[in-house]
């Protein structure tokens, strides 16, 4: 995974509460079972006239060329809720897009981001607004943990300290975890002789 | 083999889905090589994994499960900490047996009084999303207790912790009581005999202590509730059957879903009804269904189909002859998966239609392009199919 440090880049404003990851791509959009060849579907219902026509919507702010090359999304409320689908994170980052700044994430689209190098930024409704006004370049600096736009306004967010860990050094979250391989077979191997029901291969 | 699956009779691996094939022979040989069981296509244990789960004994009381599903938590219901997770995760959790996660806070909401007749788990747990947000639960895990969730079935409580996830919840869960260890005693991968009896013993442990403190409480009366629809685009866009559309409303909802502010929702004619999927497609919301549909028949132009939420259920249903009933009144009766909640197994309604759809979400395009889904209980769904618009299941007692 790309390690994320800073990033200064155009912010698509897309501010609405609720953006489901079916918005983000319908499961009609899923067509290959890998994490690749997503991003045309990203945000089909919205991004074309047509979906099947694949026409693009120029009302729709990836459509505009002030936004074509847009690598941060300035989200709504709970964005990303519904479906666990990681093809939502997948086709975010396959489309070129590398933070989403928003009042507030859903759980698993959150966790979803920070394994695929998206930072998920947290501010308030009246940081987007302001950065959305402001219309200039965004830089994001993981290390900061700060958003600054050309007017020089400046907001702290918070991000917990294994998500940032993970973006920034693009780790592997297996291999950090397997370090721990010996805690691991110590805790289930007590952990059959307490509760054996739980382990499958030894009922059926 | 849920999501992708046909569930047209006679299917095969066949989907209408682009690229579902491959993912089912592709999954059926990853499994095959890994030496995990799938339930297959034509597996008579084949249905919705939050339903066969259940059905099959796999979820206990005290377990840590997961899923790449967001639906998972409806195995809370039994006293189990079960949560969905993204595919990333799932890799994680199959390489090392272990999932690294923040620890949530807690929640408990307490739900007393006795429930009306004709409301439903559905109408519970879509109340407390319309009263406290779509991100109200965001960042607990949530306990629900009270009176009025210990009167409840297995089958209502599974309804109501599948919707946690609606509620932006980490998961919900409902202590373990003497209604789950009858529930899982006998079934398939459930510990029998003296084993079953020292996990019993186990999950008499593990319910809240008595004064244990939660981070937030919240306490909602049931006995007010009644049946409950989604007016907008998110489950937290519901009202009481006979309420209107607020006055004020966000426009993006209201244009997308062709409702005035203000306007009653009863009486709103629709074009097709749903009845199935992981919150609702159970044997018991298939019976409630069938009881408002004998000696009935669906309006004139209305597409209505019911999709049990697993094979299991669905012989069960067709044992009791429910199947009749559903077909008598014009109902398609569907082998099981997760079909049109959300355009599952390639097919839709067709584009711009109204539906009735006794499914958890109501996102725009979820259920295909520019369909105008409301979320309602299945006795909602049976009523308003009858009547053609949507209805009150209460008016139409079987």
């Amino acid at each position: 995974m790309k390690p994320f440090t800073t990033l200064t880049a155009v912010a698509a404003p897309l501010i609405r509460d609720n953006i489901d990851t079916d918005a983000i791509i319908p499961s009609r959009e899923m067509k290959s079972t890998g994490k690749t060849g997503l991003a045309d579907g990203l945000f089909a219902p919205w991004r074309y006239l047509t979906p099947s026509a694949r026409d693009p919507d120029p009302q729709f702010v990836l459509n505009q060329t002030a936004f074509a090359k847009a690598e941060i999304l300035l989200g709504g409320r709970n964005f990303g809720c519904g479906s666990s689908r990681e093809h939502a994170v997948w086709a975010l980052a396959e489309y070129g897009i590398r933070a989403v700044i928003a009042p507030s994430f859903a759980p698993i689209f959150a966790g979803n981001c920070t394994r695929n190098g998206i930072v998920p930024v947290v501010l308030n409704d009246d940081a987007i607004a302001a950065i959305g006004n402001d219309g200039g370049p965004v830089t994001i600096d993981l290390a900061a943990q700060t958003v600054a736009v050309r007017d020089g306004s400046q907001w702290l967010f918070e991000i917990g300290a294994e998500a940032k860990a993970m973006l920034f050094e693009g780790l592997d979250p297996i291999e950090l975890t397997l370090k721990n391989r010996a805690d691991i077979a110590a805790f289930q191997t007590a952990d059959k002789v307490a509760r054996p029901w739980i382990y499958l291969g030894d009922i059926a | 083999m849920d999501h992708i699956v046909d569930t047209r009779p006679g299917r095969g691996d066949q989907t209408l889905m682009p690229g579902g094939q491959a993912f089912i022979t592709e999954t059926r040989a990853a499994a095959r090589d890994a030496g995990i069981t799938l339930f297959d296509v034509t597996d008579p244990d084949q249905g919705i994994v939050h339903v066969i789960s259940p059905e099959l004994g796999i979820v206990l009381p005290g377990c840590t499960l997961i899923a790449p599903d967001s639906h998972t938590c409806t195995q809370g219901a039994f006293g189990a900490l079960a949560w969905g997770i993204g595919s990333s995760e799932a890799e994680h959790s199959m390489a090392t047996g272990t999932l690294r996660l923040t620890r949530p806070k807690t929640m408990r909401v307490t739900f007393t009084g006795t429930l009306a007749p004709g409301v439903t788990p559905k109408d519970i747990i879509l109340t407390l999303i319309a009263r406290h947000g779509a991100g109200g639960g965001k960042g607990y895990a949530v306990e629900f207790a009270g009176d009025a969730i210990r009167a409840l079935d297995m089958e209502g409580r599974m309804t109501l912790c599948n919707m946690a996830t609606e509620f932006s919840a980490m998961t919900g869960m409902i202590a373990p009581d003497e209604k789950t260890y009858d529930w899982l005693r006998g079934r398939p991968y459930a510990p029998r005999d003296a084993m079953f009896d020292q996990a019993v013993a186990d999950w008499q442990t593990l319910p809240s202590d008595e004064g244990a403190r939660f981070d937030i409480e919240i306490d909602i009366d049931t006995s007010a509730i009644q049946p409950m629809i989604s007016w907008g685009t998110s489950p937290e866009h519901s009202i009481g059957i006979s309420g209107t559309v607020p006055a004020d409303p966000p426009e993006r909802p209201v244009t997308y879903m062709g409702v005035e502010p203000g306007q009653k929702l009863i009486g709103l004619p629709i074009d097709a009804a749903f009845i199935g999927s992981c919150t609702n497609g159970r044997l018991s919301d298939l019976r409630r269904a069938a009881a408002l549909l004998k000696g009935r028949h669906v309006a004139p132009g209305i597409k209505a189909l019911v999709v049990p939420g697993s094979m299991a259920v669905r012989r069960a249903a067709e044992a009791e002859g429910l199947d009749c009933i559903f077909t008598q009144a014009g109902f398609e009766w569907r082998m099981s998966g997760c079909s049109m909640c959300f355009y599952a197994g390639g097919e839709s309604f067709p584009a711009g239609s109204r539906v009735i759809s006794s499914t958890n979400r109501n996102f725009e395009g979820r259920q295909g392009p520019n369909i105008r889904t409301h979320i309602a209980s299945p006795e909602t769904v049976a009523a308003s199919a009858i009547a053609g618009h949507i209805a009150d299941p209460r008016e139409m007692a079987a």
